[in-house]
């Protein structure tokens, strides 16, 4: 496993564990008779486990086990580490600011940087994505 | 493929198979009751959890490194564990969600829900981290 597939597969895990409580305290909440603001909170758990979990966790995957191009392996490397810092930072921006009530330009601010970090991937692993038996140059 | 695995992926396709059931009836025009057969949060769960996470997990347990030539897939008791807490806390919530008036039962039943899958999300981490690493 590459050092960015490890770093994105435990970010993966850890917002999988935070997801999972954030959820875990909305269902349980009735029951236990606790007023909570599920507003803030929902997000939160959408934001957790929708891009925080299974989003590092495909992208992180991907870096993996995509094929890799010949004596360049992995290709732009830096582009991908690009995509891992800015989906993070745009996780933290679009479930903390909903959360704590930021203005929604935080939000805002962090839904670009998650689509940036989409672009930067693309760009990453499109020359990847090919058949293994062709030679580099016929993508 | 260990037995780990075979268990969680034909239990998420089963789930999938239900959840999509489930959303036919829901979009259906002639339901016999006015009450749905399933609240929409039991089917996006049914769905995210039931078939995603567990086939996630299923598939992560078999082909992620190995932890050590020993004990290749690492703690398989917490595996298991995961397994169970997660279908437990899922079944639990559908027969929450399910009751047709909200009371100290279904409370209950939520509550039980909830700690069943954060056991099963928690176990799941703590079992696959150490296989998480570079060779």
């Amino acid at each position: 496993m590459p050092r960015l597939t490890v770093w994105m597969v435990r970010t993966a895990l850890l917002y999988l564990g935070s997801g999972i409580a954030v959820g875990a305290v909305l269902l349980a909440a009735p029951g236990l008779s606790l007023r909570l603001e599920a507003r803030p909170l929902r997000p939160l758990h959408i934001e957790f486990l929708l891009l925080g979990w299974t989003g590092n966790l495909v992208l992180g995957v991907a870096f993996w086990i995509l094929p890799r191009l010949g004596s360049e392996g992995r290709g732009h490397e830096s582009l991908a580490w690009a995509a891992y810092w800015l989906l993070n930072l745009g996780v933290a921006a679009v479930g903390g600011g909903q959360a704590l009530g930021l203005p929604g330009n935080v939000a805002l601010l962090g839904r670009a940087a998650e689509g940036l970090a989409a672009a930067a991937f693309a760009c990453h692993a499109w020359p990847r994505v090919r058949s293994v038996s062709a030679p580099h140059s016929e993508r | 493929m260990p037995r780990l695995t075979r268990w969680y992926v034909k239990t998420a396709m089963l789930y999938l198979l239900v959840a999509l059931l489930l959303g036919v009836l829901m979009q259906g025009p002639a339901s016999p009751t006015p009450i749905p057969v399933v609240a929409w949060p039991t089917y996006l769960h049914l769905l995210v959890v039931g078939w995603l996470t567990q086939l996630i997990f299923g598939i992560a347990f078999w082909l992620f490194p190995r932890y050590s030539s020993e004990r290749p897939r690492g703690n398989e008791g917490l595996g298991w564990a995961g397994y169970g807490f997660l279908n437990v806390g899922l079944l639990l919530r559908v027969l929450g969600e399910r009751l047709p008036a909200p009371g100290a039962s279904a409370g209950w039943l939520l509550v039980a829900s909830a700690v069943a899958q954060l056991i099963a999300g928690w176990a799941f981490v703590v079992a696959i981290w150490p296989r998480v690493k570079e060779r």
